[in-house]
């Protein structure tokens, strides 16, 4: 089958750390390389094919195989990702230092618990003792446990103090979180003045439906990956357009909330070349599972080529917003733009659902009147319908305005040029 | 047993029969948020369900308080119970403090924490020409940073929310006469100055919804300007919800000193208003300070 | 003098001891606490299962990778009803229900203070109930916001948000009068001679626990409010362009958020300090510092709550605060664990039911208090927020700490509810059974959560799809738990299947509820007990 690739691509059989990082010993020892290697069937398949009541488990889906991905999850991981920041690294030691203390208390507690119901049992003719009070006990086991909390505060203050710290960053990326995809701009250092936006990969949403998944990037690939130099301090900056979404990179150790209206920060500075996952982990609505974070982590003349090439990309791409444009063109383009952005909520029928209007029959589209839709677009509506300003351009709101004044059962007619929205702009 | 309730002799804890009030008051809430919850989405049989539900749960509270009052009265009542009443009347208090804590917390963090930080360096990213000031302190200022809110000016302290601060502190005072007067055995003075107090509640009430005229008509002061008047109005309305609702304790109490209800040393009734009306008072004098004063 | 009681309502034969009236008007019109207590612990098994068939919604759709069963909307839906209603529906009122049938027995008197007031906290429980499950047939679904209802995602839900609003107001005025029912009952009805430093640990533990529900229930109804005319009335309190801060919302909701995880455990721990003694034979260790204990943790409880909150970016001084306030509640809640294993050493033990419940609960919840101890840890949060580790820390606390000790509330208790003995065999099945399933459920999703794999999500990578898998496997084999739980356990005992409960069956129990008959008789101490200098036994 097609779907069942043992031949996955290779990958590497050690953790992604480098000389910075200090591998922890506990992290090879929970990561049992054959793990990482091998392709596995997933438990749920197995279970699946013993079941008589498979088919009641949509049997739509055919045989699987996953293997690790790097810089992403690994299949049947134990443990936090490997790190690929000294603050990943700082916050796993912490983690680890954390589960052995728990462990050893733990222990301890519950054997003497263990051993006391193993003794002090009735049937093996144990008589209850009749004290019920020690000063002194409870005090040593309120004091004790103070001080190891203390123990374990001290060397947790150091990180916190370390992760907050966002000055002097060589990059500075800002990422918007929008319903639902990832904006980036570099606002600072090199490559300054790129944009794009990010999306999950339109086949991955399909096989989602469908309830096929496949490939060891299944919800993570982006169509484009945010690009940043490695062994830079790179500063990212979150905000967001409706809803609070969350940045997350588990192998730089970061997790930012994206919140609307303010700008918060975080920061990393990857270790190693390569390309990391992550995903929105704050729920944003229905496609919360679907707006994941790939970051490519280039060498410093790949990096800088990769800016130089951008840079001639979107010079090329950029539209004139003086352009007169035919109605036919205008569509073709408009509906590029309807896939990409706005049949998620609106349903590539146009029909919408719940609280997202129906754009086929409404009378906002069907206005005579073009500015009325073009300021929906530009500024939002309701909570429900975010502003576009900042996300689209002149060309790309004019054309999906076209699109949808002459989609569906919708004739108008109508066209809408991009001057029209530069001019509602103002 | 019998024997032990009759009327003055009260048992040592009276424990109500069985009552159709509780689930029956159940019902009218019922259809109170279900008509509530259509209602702000427009649906267009929710007033009347709404209505229906706030009606039916008056009148069962008219009979079930009737029926507790008539315990009351009964001699049902003795001290463990009156101890009971005083217990649960101050701890409800103490709900409804950390009911108003919620809304001057959200004023404090809004103006305090979130204005600042609106108006900080790095939101300059995103509000570019945004200062961050309160509308007390500049004409003009809105606190909104996408200048979405239309400009208005904020309520001047001076006059009416001075002239209501010395009513409801004026009704403090003649409530107190009331409760001496009570004591004292001294009924007509009890109930006129219990009526005094009274429509000092009312003539407050009054005064606040011309001053929330003049806001909307005036000062072009609304909910929706902003996050000033959403704690401005959010603020001053549950208040203004609470003095409507004291005011009726205080006017029911009064119907009932008038009916005879109520003696020297057993009125408890009486007392819970009272400290309802003080908690009222006390809110609205932490309302003139932070929301109208500075 | 005595109690009175008005058994037939206004003109009625005040001798008839039996003259309260039969068929639904004795639940419907019911004053009297073990009625009402019945009440509250069926409604809550009633939601339980609800909540329970949301979950297992929840797993069935996470077996395995790719959307098979839900449409990931629904799945939000399913998600936020199924947090709200085991929250507000099934554990909060079964604890409850627990004090209205155990507190006046506990503490001799002869009901709730309020009994009518009583009656109606629980009705108010219904008309929330309904609208809250029907809101999954309002037009576009249910809230689909998580249980935090976090604004602004709150702004986009269709009407089904308001009337979940409303819900939560009628249940938080709910838990509002039935906290100041219970606050005044054991503050004014406690009998001569029960001083407070002799009430059993239960009382104490729902003395405080009443309390938090009064200092939080109405935050949450402001946090809700605000949010209500932000969707309708315009305000912006949570909307930055005029000037609010959906942050904001956040905190106002962990002001509320925190304490209420407490409310749910602290009865829990005092559930257990009645069980554990009482079957290892001997009094419980350290009585008075496990009242300090339960008093700080719950005052600590105020100044913990942004530890939800560190991936929102606060100032490190606020980090570091709140950090080292939650990690602070470990040792009050570690005096705790170390007073039971200290009752239990050098007792003479027995593991009937209850105590086997109420040593898995100590065993299990602190591996859920560990995990939330390493989660207090901001550098360590900030990996595992909003991960599956987070869910695995709250269903140990939640599921294997509350419900644990509820189901131990049961067996302990039942005899005197129901009068009949429940066969050991039937609850140790139970116990074991629940107890693998449960760690077969919850134990993997550490390990998720560790690999990064977010909460809240429909659909996840391929790589997360084993202990998904399992742990959705284990979720089914803990509901079918429940639902032999019902049929074997519960059902039968309630139809007084069995042999006859003697009024004290279990010989190391101590306390005034053993003092009267099993079942117990509909009214117990109309006349105030006299108590001996223990204050557990009736004397006279
Ligand atoms: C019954 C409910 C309950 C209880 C009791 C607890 C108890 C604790 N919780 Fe938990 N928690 C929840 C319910 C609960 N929690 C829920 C529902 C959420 C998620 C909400 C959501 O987002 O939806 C949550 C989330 C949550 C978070 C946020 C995670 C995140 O979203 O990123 C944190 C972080 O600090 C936390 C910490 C703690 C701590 C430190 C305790 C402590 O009280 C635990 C103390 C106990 C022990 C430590 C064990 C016993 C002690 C000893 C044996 C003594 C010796 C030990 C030492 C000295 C180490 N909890
Ligand atoms: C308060 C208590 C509580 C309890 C008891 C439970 C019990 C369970 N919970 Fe959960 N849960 C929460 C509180 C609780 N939960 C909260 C607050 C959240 C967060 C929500 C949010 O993110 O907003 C959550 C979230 C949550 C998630 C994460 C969802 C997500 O992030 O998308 C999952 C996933 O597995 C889950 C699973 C379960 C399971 C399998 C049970 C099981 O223990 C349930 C077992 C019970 C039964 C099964 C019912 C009894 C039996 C019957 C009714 C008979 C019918 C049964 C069969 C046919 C088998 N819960
Ligand atoms: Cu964006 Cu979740
Ligand atoms: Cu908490």
């Amino acid at each position: 089958m097609a779907r069942n690739r043992p031949e996955a691509s290779p990958v590497p059989a050690t953790p992604c750390i480098d000389d910075h990082v200090q591998p922890t010993k506990s992290n090879e020892m929970i990561h049992v390389p054959g793990n990482r290697v091998s392709p596995t069937e997933p438990l749920a398949l197995r279970v699946r094919k013993g079941l008589t009541a498979a088919t009641l488990l949509g049997a739509a889906s055919g045989a699987w195989a996953v293997s690790d991905l790097p810089g992403g999850p690994a299949v049947r991981q134990l443990d936090l990702h490997p790190a690929v920041t000294r603050i990943a690294s700082a916050q796993q030691d912490l983690h680890h230092m954390m589960m052995y203390i728990c462990i050893v208390i733990f222990v301890a507690v519950f054997g003497v618990m263990f051993y006391s119901i193993f003794a002090h049992r009735k049937s093996k003719g144990a008589k209850a003792a009749d004290f019920h009070e020690s000063t002194t006990v409870e005090i040593v086991w309120t004091i004790v446990p103070f001080l190891i909390v203390i123990g374990m505060a001290l060397p947790a203050t150091k990180v916190v103090v370390a992760q907050k710290d966002t000055t002097n960053a060589d990059l500075t990326i800002k990422a918007t979180g929008m319903q639902w995809k990832w904006g980036y701009e570099y606002i600072k250092g090199d490559g300054e003045g790129i944009q794009f936006v990010s999306t999950l990969d339109a086949s991955q949403r399909a096989l989602s439906d469908a309830g096929t998944p496949q490939g060891d990037n299944y919800l993570l690939k982006v169509d484009n990956a945010l690009v940043v130099p490695v062994d830079k301090k790179i500063r990212i900056i979150t905000t967001a357009n409706d809803v609070i979404h969350s940045f997350m990179v588990p192998a730089f150790g970061i997790k930012q909330d994206a919140i609307p209206g303010f700008v918060r920060d975080t920061w990393f500075r990857a270790e190693k070349i390569g390309d990391y996952y992550g995903q929105c982990v704050e729920l944003c609505g229905k496609e919360h599972a679907y707006m994941p974070i790939h970051v490519k982590v280039l060498s410093a003349e790949d990096y800088a080529k990769w800016v130089d090439d951008k840079h001639k990309q979107m010079q090329a791409l950029a539209d004139d917003p003086n352009k007169v444009w035919t109605q036919d063109e205008l569509i073709a383009r408009g509906e590029k733009v309807y896939t990409a952005n706005c049949a998620a909520c609106h349903q590539p029928n146009g029909k919408g659902g719940g609280a997202i209007k129906a754009l086929d029959g409404s009378a906002k589209v069907l206005s005579d009147d073009a500015k009325v839709q073009i300021d929906v677009l530009l500024n939002g509506q309701n909570n429900t319908m975010p502003p576009w300003k900042q996300i689209l351009s002149d060309t790309e709101i004019a054309a999906v305005i076209t699109y949808t004044k002459n989609h569906w059962s919708n004739k108008t007619g109508q066209t809408v040029q991009p001057a029209e929205v530069l001019a509602a702009r103002k | 047993m019998s024997s032990a309730v009759s009327k003055g002799h009260a048992p040592y804890y009276y424990v109500p029969g069985p009552s159709r009030h509780p689930a029956m008051a159940a019902v009218g809430l019922f259809f109170v948020i279900l008509g509530a919850g259509q209602w702000v989405n427009g649906v267009s049989w929710a007033p009347f369900a709404f209505a229906f539900g706030l009606v039916w749960w008056l009148v069962v509270l008219k009979q079930w308080f009737s029926q507790a009052i008539g315990e009351s009265e009964g001699g049902m009542y003795g001290e463990r119970i009156d101890l009971s009443f005083r217990w649960s009347m101050a701890w409800f208090i103490f709900s409804e403090v950390m009911f108003f804590a919620s809304f001057f917390g959200a004023l404090y963090w809004a103006r305090l924490h979130v204005l600042p930080s609106l108006g900080s360096l790095d939101n300059a990213l995103l509000w570019p020409d945004f200062k961050a000031i309160w509308p007390t302190e500049l004409a003009g200022a809105t606190g909104s940073p996408a200048g979405t809110v239309e400009p208005f000016r904020t309520m001047d302290p001076w006059p009416l929310p001075t002239i209501n601060t010395l009513l409801l502190l004026t009704s403090g005072v003649t409530l107190t006469v009331a409760h001496h007067a009570l004591l004292q055995n001294l009924r007509g003075k009890c109930i006129t100055f219990m009526w005094i107090t009274v429509l000092l509640g009312v003539a407050f009430l009054g005064l606040q919804a011309f001053e929330y005229y003049e806001a909307y008509h005036h000062l072009n002061l609304k909910l929706s300007s902003g996050i000033y008047g959403s704690t401005f109005f959010m603020l001053t309305g549950f208040h203004g919800m609470h003095v409507f609702v004291g005011m009726l304790m205080l006017l029911f109490i009064t119907l009932r000193l008038q009916k005879g209800h109520f003696t020297a040393d057993n009125h408890f009734g009486f007392e819970g208003a009272a400290w309802y009306w003080h908690f009222v008072d006390v809110v609205w004098l932490g309302l003139y300070v932070v929301v109208y004063w500075t | 003098m005595s109690a009175v009681l008005d058994h037939g309502g206004h003109g009625h034969d005040h001798d008839d001891h039996h003259g309260h009236p039969h068929g639904w008007r004795r639940w419907v019109y019911a004053t009297n606490h073990k009625d009402i207590g019945t009440l509250y612990l069926l409604f809550s098994l009633t939601m339980l299962m609800i909540g329970g068939v949301l979950a297992l919604g929840i797993r069935a759709e996470l077996f395995q990778p790719g959307l098979q069963l839900l449409n990931p909307e629904l799945f939000n839906q399913l998600t936020t009803m199924h947090g709200i209603i085991m929250v507000f529906g099934a554990i909060m009122p079964a604890f409850v229900g627990v004090a209205n049938w155990m507190l006046p027995l506990q503490i001799g008197a002869s009901d709730m203070a309020f009994a009518r007031m009583n009656n109606f906290s629980f009705w108010l429980m219904i008309p929330a109930a309904l609208m809250l499950v029907g809101s999954f047939f309002m037009p576009g679904g249910a809230p689909a916001a998580g249980w935090t209802l976090y604004a602004p995602l709150t702004l986009q839900m269709g009407p089904s948000m308001d009337a979940g609003i409303f819900a939560m107001h009628i249940l938080g005025a709910s838990s509002i009068m039935g906290s100041i029912n219970i606050i005044v009952t054991i503050l004014n009805m406690r009998a001569p001679g029960m001083t407070l430093m002799k009430m059993p640990m239960f009382a104490w533990t729902w003395l405080i626990t009443a309390y938090l529900l009064i200092a939080v229930m109405p935050v949450l109804a402001g946090a809700i409010t605000m949010t209500l005319t932000d969707r309708h009335f315009g305000t912006s309190f949570f909307n930055p362009a005029g000037g609010g801060d959906p942050v904001m919302y956040q905190h106002i909701f962990w002001f509320f958020g925190h304490p209420e995880v407490y409310i749910m455990i602290l009865p829990a721990f005092g559930i257990v300090s009645q069980i554990v003694p009482a079957f290892a034979r001997k009094k419980l260790f350290g009585y008075a510092s496990m009242v300090y204990a339960t008093a700080s943790i719950a005052i600590l409880s105020f100044i913990v709550w942004a530890h939800h909150m560190f991936a929102t970016g606060m100032p490190v001084t606020g980090q570091l605060f709140f950090m080292y306030a939650t990690m602070l509640i470990s040792v009050p809640t570690g005096v705790k664990v170390f007073n039971w294993i200290a009752t239990m050493w050098k007792g003479s033990m027995t593991f009937e039911s209850p105590m086997l419940w109420a040593v898995g609960f100590i065993f299990v919840f602190t591996m859920g208090g560990f995990t939330g101890l390493i989660l207090s840890v901001a550098p360590i949060d900030i990996q595992l927020q909003d991960t599956y580790y987070v869910v695995a820390h709250f269903h140990y606390v939640l599921v294997a700490g509350s419900l644990f000790a509820l189901f131990a509330a049961f067996y302990y208790w039942a005899p005197k509810w129901t009068g009949v003995m429940v066969p050991e065999w039937k609850g140790k099945l139970h116990f074991w059974w629940s107890l693998i399933a449960f760690n077969v459920t919850f134990f993997p999703m550490h390990f998720l959560g560790l690999a990064g794999m977010p909460r809240r999500y429909a659909d996840y990578p391929m790589q997360f799809a084993d202990f998904n898998a399992l742990a959705s496997v284990g979720a089914f084999f803990f509901g079918f738990a429940q639902v032999y739980f019902i049929l074997v356990v519960l059902i039968p005992a309630m139809r007084g299947k069995g042999e006859p409960a003697p009024a004290k069956p279990w010989d190391g129990a101590e306390g005034l509820e053993w003092e009267v008959p099993s079942p117990a008789p509909f009214h117990t101490f109309e006349t105030p007990p006299k108590l001996d200098a223990t204050a557990t036994r009736v004397i006279g």
